[in-house]
């Protein structure tokens, strides 16, 4: 093999191969080498076509215009279907393998979503659209509101957030909203030390100062603590029920009891519903607001990073606060209503991510009320026969039942073996590792969630590969240090990227010249 | 249930794993007292054919580009999407991934944003690009959070040619932040009022922010724009809408802006009801440590072969939590792999023909009306491909009309803004035929009538 050919050579060392007989579904294989985009490009090649134009050209003045687009490619058709075919074999999906990306909750992603939302008349709608032409689109998004607000037990919906974050920064501004609106400034926001990120970032969004508060021993809030911190400075709580640690909340009624009582009210991050539908509803555990993730819970794909949705639920009190536009339907016929003096707003252009809602709406025709159901039921099945085939070899450091993933840390890993090393392993092994370092709470954590759409020989065999693992930093620590080895590229030097950031491409002659022209990096 | 595949005794034996009796047992941290006594109250479960059936029905309901003559733009652009974006999109392993954290079985998504911002960057010539945001509109109320931080200051001058959801949502957005917005109206030719902008300019304000082209299609004077915000020392921020415009007209960063945020979706998205789509963000080198969203940095691996990873994490959320740049996680991945791809096949000849026909279609149907009796075009500046139309009559009774000619001819301005009630915005792209501009010609002509 030259080296200027395509192939990548792996160095397939000896004891990753007896591993893979071992157990693992991951083996080497014929990985395709590609340059950038850029680096394809040969001018005067192109890739595209448009009709002749059949109007007269018109011209802007020269001052308005640019020569070209500097740095643009140019390849051909064929260029681009083989670049971006092999990028994606460098990629690991759900439909690769098991994902159990704790939090993230990575289920199968159905194929007749993305017909559903490839449909000329529903992709095809302008969001301009007049309302008596889009019936059809304002119907769907009508109807999914209502289901998603009988699975979550709240008054009404608004499908207009992008994602998460964005509904958490929805929710916290209708809390604040609403605090204003009866005269009240409070300061703070409770957020437990289990909380995403997102949700002290969003409270400091909305003005407030954060107030992180500790959960107890066994991984949950306790109302006593809530009670202690409460005070009439204090406008909500942020809560995530089941918590980051795939614990139930049990103290909730409680908990939103002391928060009402002394005037503040209850947000409640949905990212993990996929525990809880069809058994318990936030709503009734009273919660004030809480946002979903359609791309977690409903099974809309995540896209190696987004577009997902983030709807958010409110009770009653907090409906005027809504984002406008609204959707409503009055006397067989859906419109959007604008005219919400009280509302917070409008969070981004239009209506929400609907092309996401279409595939949402597609899942909840498909399962039902009852499939939803089992979905958690199983949900929380896989991820305690996780639990209970891997407990003993690994630490797990909250005996509470788990629901719908588990926590369990380093901690009794041999070998100097830390959770990122167990995590390249099992990459070795043919899996999307587990979210690691997060619960910051546990350190060393390693957060498993495996969803409903795994079936048992799935995760036995991933089990198998965990124990394994566990045996290797024991017998042969250097297996998980020097992992992983059969991927196309070995760990990478992150300290060296954010050093010295290199965001985007140079061309050879600009990359000559980085020292006077600063712009390109 | 064909997603789940649990057998009977597969649930039995797993449960005798974990050691509990039933399902039942899993769920005993949840009280008695905050459980659903009842089957929700859905739908049974359908089967394929039947959900197809079901939003085949919806989607009958709705117009589209292939019922009507569409010249719906403000905002949302009809553009051809080549069958190679949707193809490529289909391969699961970019689609079915997450965010990509572990970058050895990530280096698709990895380098395909990596290819994504150098696109960006390109087309805005700007330094710098993040991963993508949400859309245009929140994307420029980050820029206004930015350009405050930068400058520690608080007012923020909003052209009122800006987009007005886009005004809208940094409304929303500041709405607790103790910044001061002000808009400042437009001149006679469409553009940002001059004299109005200087008067209003001080030695607190943090951001000038201007639509290119502004939500009237007009083409702003962004480098008077960038000076005049300068001169107090002031950043100018802009929102391109219509990005498709950037293949002919001179990029925003050579005019001087310090950050360039827009909506993406005409590069290969489907219209979809206005979303998803792809805010881009883009701002200079000196002012990187404070961009909000992911960013996408080369590095190599322990043997020494080029590689990208996530970087420059410390910015955000997950790190510094209420001390992030912004409360973003995600980013908009598959719609950057769309523009990605659709910007690779356009290519550097291809954007620019593109936009050529975009502004020649416009001209066109613009120099048209503007002959017509009753139609005048109020806005003197040059356009690109959209246009504001004053109309002598009743705009709603006009659109109902051409409506029934299965014309969807533009957006009434009397719903943004008070004062243009007559007036309408046009939009004409590529997709529409000559054929199609004469038939709203002449249908504008008769429905005044």
């Amino acid at each position: 093999m030259s080296r200027t050919g395509t192939l990548t050579q792996l160095k397939v060392c000896p004891r990753a191969a007896k591993a893979e007989m071992k157990s693992g579904t991951a083996t080497s294989g014929l990985i395709l080498k590609d340059k950038l985009i850029f680096e394809h490009s040969d001018a005067g090649r192109t890739g595209y076509s448009l009709p002749a134009l059949d109007v007269p050209a018109a011209a802007l003045a020269a001052e308005l215009t640019r020569a070209e687009v500097k740095g643009f490619p140019e390849v051909s058709e064929v260029d681009v279907v083989r670049h971006f075919t092999r990028l994606s074999t460098w990629n690991y999906g759900v439909d690769s393998g098991f994902y159990p990306l704790g939090s993230c909750t990575m289920k199968y992603n159905p194929k007749i979503n993305e017909v559903a939302a490839r449909l000329p008349g529903l992709a095809g709608c302008h969001p301009h659209t007049p309302e008596r032409f889009s019936q059809g689109t304002l119907a769907l998004m009508h109807d999914l509101q209502g289901a998603l607000a009988e699975i979550s037990g709240f008054d009404a919906v608004t499908l207009q957030p992008a994602a998460g974050a964005h509904g958490e920064l929805a929710g916290v501004l209708m809390i604040r909203a609403w605090h204003e609106s009866h005269g009240r400034s409070r300061k703070k926001v409770l957020i437990p030390d289990t909380a995403h990120g997102t949700n002290p970032a969003t409270a400091a969004l909305c003005g407030y100062e954060v107030v992180p508060i500790a959960s107890g021993d066994a991984g949950v809030l306790t109302a006593e603590t809530v009670a202690e911190y409460m005070d009439e400075d204090v406008a909500a709580l942020m809560v995530t029920s089941p918590n980051t640690l795939g614990l139930f909340e049990s103290d909730i009624r409680k908990i939103c009891d002391i928060v009402h009582a002394g005037g503040g009210l209850v947000y409640c991050d949905g990212a993990n519903l996929n525990a809880l539908m069809g058994i318990a509803r936030p709503g009734d555990m009273g919660v004030d607001v809480m946002h979903f993730n359609l791309h977690k819970t409903f099974s809309t794909p995540h896209g190696g990073g987004g577009p997902g949705a983030g709807p958010v639920g409110v009770t009653e009190k907090l409906i005027p606060f809504l984002p406008k536009p609204v959707v409503v339907k009055e006397a067989g016929n859906y419109r959007l209503d604008f005219d919400r003096p009280q509302s917070i707003g409008r969070m981004r252009s239009f209506y929400g991510n609907f092309g996401v809602m279409v595939r949402a709406w597609a899942y909840i025709l498909t399962m039902g009320g009852e499939g939803l159901k089992q979905a958690s039921q199983m949900a929380v099945l896989n991820a305690n026969y996780i639990r209970a085939r891997l407990e003993g070899a690994y630490h797990l450091p909250h005996q509470n039942r788990s629901l719908h993933e588990v926590v369990f840390s380093d901690q009794d890993l041999g070998g100097n073996c830390h959770t990122l090393d167990l995590a390249k392993r099992l990459i070795d092994y043919g899996y999307h590792p587990p979210t690691v370092y997060f619960p910051l709470v546990v350190a060393g954590a390693i957060m498993i969630e495996p969803t409903e759409t795994e079936s048992k020989e799935v995760l036995d065999e991933f089990c198998d590969a965990m124990l394994e693992i566990a045996r290797e930093a024991e017998e042969s620590p250097e297996l998980l240090l020097e992992a992983p080895t059969l991927t196309a590229l070995r760990r990478l030097d992150e300290t060296a990227a954010a050093r010295k950031p290199q965001l985007r491409y140079c061309p050879p002659q600009e990359a000559t010249e980085k020292k006077e022209n600063k712009s390109c990096y | 249930m064909r997603y789940i595949p649990h057998t009977e005794e597969d649930v039995r034996q797993m449960l005798a794993t974990i050691e509990v009796d039933s399902i039942e047992d899993l769920f005993v941290e949840i009280p008695a007292e905050v459980r659903l006594d009842r089957p929700l109250d859905l739908p049974a479960p359908k089967a394929e054919a039947e959900v197809l059936r079901e939003l085949k029905r919806l989607a009958a309901q709705n117009a589209t580009e292939e019922s009507h003559s569409c010249f719906l733009g403000g905002g949302a652009y009809n553009h051809f999407i080549p069958s190679v974006v949707d193809h490529l999109l289909s391969r699961s392993e970019f689609y079915t991934a997450y965010t990509p954290y572990q970058p050895e079985i990530s280096q698709g998504t990895l380098q395909a944003i990596f290819e994504y911002q150098s696109l960006i960057c390109q087309l805005t010539g700007m330094d710098v690009s993040n991963a993508s945001m949400y859309d245009g509109a929140s994307a420029c109320a980050e820029a206004v959070m930015m350009a405050s931080r930068a400058t520690r200051r608080k007012k923020i001058l909003l052209a009122s040619g800006l987009h007005p959801e886009y005004r809208e949502t940094v409304a929303t957005y500041c709405r607790y932040l103790e910044m001061e917005l002000v808009e400042i109206p437009a001149g006679a030719d469409g553009r940002v009022d001059a004299a109005a902008l200087e008067a209003a300019l001080d030695k607190s304000t943090a951001a000038v922010v201007a639509g290119y082209p502004n939500f009237f299609g007009v083409i702003e004077d962004l480098a008077s724009l960038a000076g005049a915000a300068h001169a107090v020392g002031a950043l100018l921020v802009t929102a391109v809408a219509e990005p498709v415009s950037l293949g002919m007209l001179k990029s925003p960063g050579e005019l001087g802006a310090d950050i360039v945020v827009g909506e993406g979706q005409s590069f290969g998205m489907p219209v979809s009801f206005g979303g998803p789509g792809v805010g881009f963000f883009a701002a200079r080198q000196k002012t990187l440590r404070s961009m909000p969203g992911r960013l996408v940095g080369a590095t190599t691996d322990k043997e020494g072969r080029t590689g990208y990873v996530l970087t420059l994490a410390t910015r955000e959320q997950h790190i510094r939590r209420e001390k992030a740049t912004s409360n973003i996680c995600s980013n908009q991945g598959m719609c950057a792999l769309m523009a990605t791809i659709y910007l690779s096949q356009l290519g550097k000849k291809g954007i620019r023909e593109l936009a050529e026909q975009n502004l020649a279609k416009a001209e066109y149907a613009k120099q048209a009306i503007a002959v017509l009796p009753g139609f005048s075009i109020p806005f003197a500046a040059p356009t690109f491909n959209e246009f504001v139309v004053e109309v002598e009559g009743d705009v709603e009774a006009l659109l109902l009309r051409l409506e029934e000619q299965e014309i969807l001819a533009g957006i009434p301005l009397k719903k943004y803004y008070a004062g243009m009630e007559r007036c309408l915005l046009i939009c004409v792209t590529e997709q529409n035929s000559r054929e199609q501009i004469d038939a709203l010609v002449a249908a504008l002509k008769g429905g005044l009538a």
